[in-house]
């Protein structure tokens, strides 16, 4: 009885601590969200974040995006042959490159590229006391570190998206053509022909808030970092895991609001 | 004027500071040593909200620190950290000019970058070092790069965490010389943290002695040789043995 009693004792003190930080994030969000917009503005800081986030992050999203694409053809015409259904690779590549996994990949790729590079740096300002000098020097970390990350991952990842989709189908085109035969012109043809508004629309919108998840989560863990170099470790890897989640479940809300009526 | 009344600070089971009860007079020149671990940091970093206190308050001119506008409070304190805490991503010369390139004191660049170069000489450092990134600086240059930002913006009140800690005995000197400078040129309030005591003669006007979460003893430095209290005793001895454990 005691047993199951202390069970029950211990599951419910892990949902409370569960929600209390969810409730804790979520505040962190408003109040960064809100900082994009009230002076003073860092524009230094936001166009190193840019660079950073954004133009850095190419070669390795365009990577992803290119061999994907390509497996993605093989994988559809090789399964499409089992019902005589080979002929569909431009179209099915296209909706999976630029639905699901464009998004979903780049997603991915800034959560291991972009959110742990900043959750460590801003950690490392944290234990290294370097926060505590900005705050003495009039600086709002919240405004000076968090807004322009976060402004630069809110309109750089779409972007990154919508070429990572254009890499994708490109990936795709090259091995149809190249190795399965299909005929350039018909290819593009049936791409483009193929693709709605509302799929370009649904990528960008995911990109938009992939990247606003992946910068947050850096720096909310950057900032609740634990003391010394464990805690700095602890932070990192907590910011990835719990960016990658979120955006495979914010992606699947994603897909169902876009595409479930 | 500074003044600590009844500060209680603890850290989960850690009772760091029990009742911390201290007057930093304007314009004068306080010296807070104890041992390492005693919780001097934590008190300067209470004062500047960057660590709350339990209960007790803290007023600077009268005014507790908790209310008014923060900006403008904070514009009024320079603070040397006891790490440096120097930012990595900038050069030394925008670390130092950080305040004058943004928000309320905002001057041109050249002029804070000038400001910056002559700021790192008064610490004895050269121009030449302006354009390196902390990183690529020694332990000591990088303190000293801390104590130029600290001074930079001529604050009124000024915290030196541990302002000598790592140098050579030289560098040292130099310190402890233009801290009582600014002291006395800018009539700015100070107050130091240090182990060592040849600084607290060189810099102090007043000291008081952290232990257990209060202040053992405070009074001018010129008593602090017959003051008759066993723990500072030991502390400026450096004795062994004494009322403080040499297990903390
Ligand atoms: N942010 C913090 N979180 C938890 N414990 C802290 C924190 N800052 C200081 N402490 C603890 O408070 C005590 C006093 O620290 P500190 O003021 O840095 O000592 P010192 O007198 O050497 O400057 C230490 O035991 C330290 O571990
Ligand atoms: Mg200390």
């Amino acid at each position: 009885m005691t047993g199951v009693l202390s069970l029950l004792a211990r599951l419910g003190r892990t949902v409370l601590a569960a929600l209390s930080s969810v409730g804790r994030v979520a505040l962190y969000a408003f109040s960064a969200i809100s900082h994009i917009f009230r002076p003073p503005y860092y524009p230094r800081e936001l166009l190193q974040a840019l660079l950073n986030i954004g133009w850095l992050s190419l070669p390795v999203v365009g990577l992803t995006a290119l061999f994907t694409g390509g497996a993605l053809a093989l994988q559809i015409y090789s399964g499409g042959a089992r019902f005589n259904a080979e002929a569909v690779v431009p179209q099915i590549v296209a909706i999976g490159m630029v639905r699901e996994l464009g998004p979903v990949m780049a997603g991915l790729m800034i959560a291991a590229r972009v959110t742990s590079s900043i959750a460590a740096e801003i950690a490392t300002m944290k234990v290294t006391e370097q926060i505590d000098a900005l705050v003495t020097l009039s600086t709002h970390p919240m405004k000076y570190l968090t807004a322009p990350r976060l402004l630069a991952g809110l309109i750089t990842v779409p972007v990154l998206v919508g070429v990572g989709d254009v890499i994708g189908i490109a990936g795709g085109y090259f091995v149809a053509t190249e190795n399965l035969g299909f005929n350039a012109a018909a290819y593009l043809k049936n791409t483009v022909d193929f693709l709605e508004g509302l799929d370009v629309v649904s990528s960008l919108v995911k990109g938009c808030v992939f990247g606003g998840i992946a910068t947050l989560m850096g720096c909310y863990y950057g900032m609740h970092s634990g003391r010394g170099a464990q805690g700095v470790g602890a932070a990192t890897k907590t910011s990835v895991e719990v960016a990658a989640v979120l955006i495979l479940a914010a992606n699947f809300l994603l897909t169902g609001v876009f595409f479930s009526a | 004027m500074i003044r600590f009344e009844d500060v209680h600070k603890a850290f989960g089971s850690n009772q760091v500071l029990r009742g911390l009860t201290l007057e930093v007079p304007k314009g004068t020149s306080m010296v807070i040593i104890g041992g390492s671990g005693t919780g001097k940091s934590v008190a300067i970093k209470c004062v500047l909200g960057l660590i709350t206190p339990d209960s007790g308050r803290i007023l600077v001119d009268g005014e507790d620190t908790t209310h008014g506008d923060r900006d403008a409070f904070l514009a009024r304190f320079g603070m040397l950290f006891q790490g440096g805490a120097l930012f990595d991503s900038l050069p030394v010369w925008q670390n130092v000019a950080f305040r004058l390139l943004r928000g309320a004191l905002k001057r041109p660049v050249a002029e804070a970058r000038e400001i910056a170069i002559e700021k790192l000489r008064r610490v004895g450092l050269k121009p030449e070092v302006a354009d390196l990134f902390p990183a690529e600086l020694s332990g000591g240059m990088q303190k000293r790069v801390g104590l130029a930002r600290a001074i930079a913006a001529e604050p009124e009140i000024i915290f030196f965490d541990e302002p000598t800690t790592g140098l050579d005995p030289i560098m040292a000197g130099v310190i402890n010389e233009l801290i009582r400078e600014i002291v006395v040129e800018m009539g700015a309030t100070a107050m130091t943290i240090t182990h060592d005591m040849t600084s607290v003669r060189a810099i102090a006007d007043n000291v008081a002695m952290l232990h257990d979460g209060v202040i053992k003893w405070t009074g001018p430095v010129a008593d602090m040789d017959n003051s008759g209290d066993p723990y500072l005793d030991q502390f400026i001895h450096g004795r062994a043995e004494g009322p403080i454990e040499a297990v903390r």
